[in-house]
């Protein structure tokens, strides 16, 4: 039976640095308090966010670095204690019913924190005896995942010698091993190659297959659109946005960008396109693109080929993007995912 | 508490004490049998320190080797697991409450605090040579002594490792410490601080004198030393004190 996630207005200031670095870029915005004998840090990490993740579902949260996604994670897998609000596993209070929660939910962290003193075996067996697994079961779930996370050849070497991706892989191993109905991933995608990612995804969507509820944070769009059902887009401990991926990419005006390749390229002709139907913008890009912000794209093809024709223009290529959560995160917060 | 998980988390100590098992078993021994030999051999054969120094002598380097071997299993480990690495999160994330992570974390320490002293304690003995007068006339006492003096290292180590960084190992060494030892009456009697008034109460208040003067009282009862009910009830006291401070501060470390 799988479990639903959920939040009710939850909020997290930080009176002290967060203890995990989120990575480069941390972008928390905090303030100093005058007037105490000690200027006081005070993070604002989580405002007042309530989400409520359906059992099964496969749940993104997108945002830019230091938006809050690490603290809801940390806060629903009980290792931040909220400042206010609540959250639920299920049933299971987060906060004053710990251990029930822990024992239904597997974690992969932004930051590997493999166990170093163990092999990788070791990590995965010890794992699957916390949760107390049969020795017999922990030993072939561990070979079964050190071969589907390619691990198989370096399984009873130290982990403390492994490469950035290998930890990651044995995070996520790791977080797999007691076959957890809430599966948390913190960046899962964060350093991976491109092949490790596609196992990654593919792994995340069988999981996900098998009835379980997943919830991942990434600031990767493509990621958040190829893999989850519903993504909240969060900002500054705020949620700005939720709902399926495709239809929040709708919901965002001119999300098509239609970038033409034209020889020459008239002052005129840009004006013309400007004030075609459904187009805001026409913008020119390098030496000889025009990008036209539109809320369709193929349907306005012919008309902007006419056009080309009478201003005497050559085209000579066409290229349609969709609307993307990057143009949504932009449309929403006038900044973009990458700033 | 969940007893299967408790055990998984002290046989992956055990796991990695047994990986270790060498330098371990010389960072244990190899002060000790230095001090043993230069104060308990050098000096009493040479007449500086009279034979009976022997017998003072070995029941406050098994008191030191215990505290070290516990605080250093409970504390280093817990410095590096809860920096850059964070790799106590996975102890942190199995299903028991975390206050039972540290109590593990403890117990651990005072089995490898006992088997320290249990190592020493032989290998000490053959080292100083003839002379000395152990006495085990009181094996309830010896045996409630040791446990004490075991579960005050490894609550020294869990406070230790909960309140200091990785950059501070070496201040701690030589700043909370050594001073702590060597005030600690290891190396000689509270009673020898006869002329020292002041320093006399004051090391009172450093819970290694009374597990030297334990080991002594228990050990080599025929020499002077503090009053047994006095012992007990410092040792109790500054078990509870380290163990309630130490794991307090590690609910505060764990949860952000």
């Amino acid at each position: 039976m799988p479990l639903g996630v959920r939040t009710e207005d939850l909020r997290k200031v930080y009176t002290t640095p967060p203890p995990v670095a989120r990575g480069p870029g941390v972008a928390v915005p905090f303030r100093f308090r005058r007037g105490d004998r000690k200027p006081k840090i005070e993070i604002v990490a989580l405002d007042g966010l309530s989400l409520d993740v359906a059992p099964g579902e496969l749940f993104g949260l997108l945002g830019p670095n230091g938006a809050g996604k690490s603290t809801i994670v940390g806060v629903l897998t009980t290792r931040v204690r909220p400042t206010a609000g609540r959250a639920w596993i299920g049933d299971h209070d987060v906060w004053s019913d710990g251990v029930a929660v822990k024992r239904r939910i597997g974690v992969v962290p932004q930051r590997p924190n493999l166990d170093f003193s163990l092999t990788a075996r070791e990590i995965l067996l010890f794992h699957g005896a916390y949760f107390g697994m049969p020795a017999a079961e922990r030993a072939s779930r561990a070979t079964e995942l050190l071969d589907r996370f390619r691990l198989t050849d370096r399984a009873d070497q130290l982990a403390v010698g492994f490469s950035g991706g290998m930890l990651q892989r044995l995070s996520i191993a790791r977080a797999m091993v007691h076959d957890p109905e809430v599966l948390f991933l913190d960046e899962p995608s964060a350093g991976l190659d491109p092949q490790t990612r596609l196992l990654l995804w593919e792994t995340v969507r069988e999981y996900h297959g098998r009835g379980r509820t997943i919830v991942l944070t990434t600031h990767n769009m493509d990621e958040a659109d190829a893999l989850c059902d519903r993504v909240a887009i969060v900002d500054h401990g705020k949620l700005i946005a939720l709902g399926p991926p495709a239809e929040l990419k709708r919901s965002v005006p001119g999300g098509f960008v239609i970038r033409l390749q034209v020889q020459p390229r008239p002052v005129s002709l840009l004006r013309q396109l400007e004030r075609m139907q459904g187009v805001t913008q026409a913008r020119p890009v390098e030496e000889s693109g025009i990008d036209l912000y539109a809320d369709r794209g193929g349907p306005l093809v012919p008309e902007i080929v006419n056009l080309a024709l009478l201003e005497r223009v050559a085209i000579h290529d066409v290229h349609i993007s969709e609307p993307s959560l990057e143009n949504l995160f932009l449309h929403h917060t006038g900044r973009s995912l990458r700033d | 508490m969940n007893a299967k998980t408790f055990l998984a988390l002290l046989a992956r100590d055990a796991h990695v004490a047994r990986r270790n098992f060498l330098p371990l078993l010389l960072q244990t021994l190899l002060q000790p049998m230095l001090l043993v030999f230069v104060l308990g051999r050098v000096l009493t054969s040479s007449g500086m320190m009279p034979l009976a120094y022997k017998s003072m002598l070995l029941p406050g380097i098994i008191a030191l080797s215990m505290l070290l071997a516990g605080i250093q299993a409970v504390a280093m480990p817990l410095i590096a697991e809860f920096q850059f690495t964070k790799e106590i999160e996975d102890r942190l994330l199995a299903p028991i409450e975390i206050e039972w992570v540290a109590i593990e974390k403890v117990l651990s320490g005072m089995i490898q605090a006992l088997l320290a002293g249990l190592v020493v304690l032989p290998a000490a003995w053959l080292m100083v040579g003839k002379g000395v007068a152990l006495q085990l006339g009181h094996p309830i006492e010896f045996l409630a002594v040791t446990l004490l003096v075991a579960l005050l290292s490894s609550a020294v180590g869990l406070s230790l490792g909960c309140s200091i960084g990785q950059t501070q190992i070496g201040l701690m060494f030589s700043l909370v410490l050594a001073p702590m030892i060597f005030f600690g009456c290891t190396y000689y009697p509270w009673s020898a601080l006869a002329s020292f008034p002041v320093l006399r109460r004051v090391v009172l208040a450093n819970p290694i004198v009374y597990a030297s003067e334990g080991l002594r009282a228990s050990l080599v009862p025929q020499f002077p030393h503090l009053p047994t009910l006095a012992i007990f009830g410092a040792l109790i006291c500054f078990d509870l004190f380290f163990l309630l401070f130490g794991l307090n501060r590690f609910r505060r470390k764990a949860v952000s």
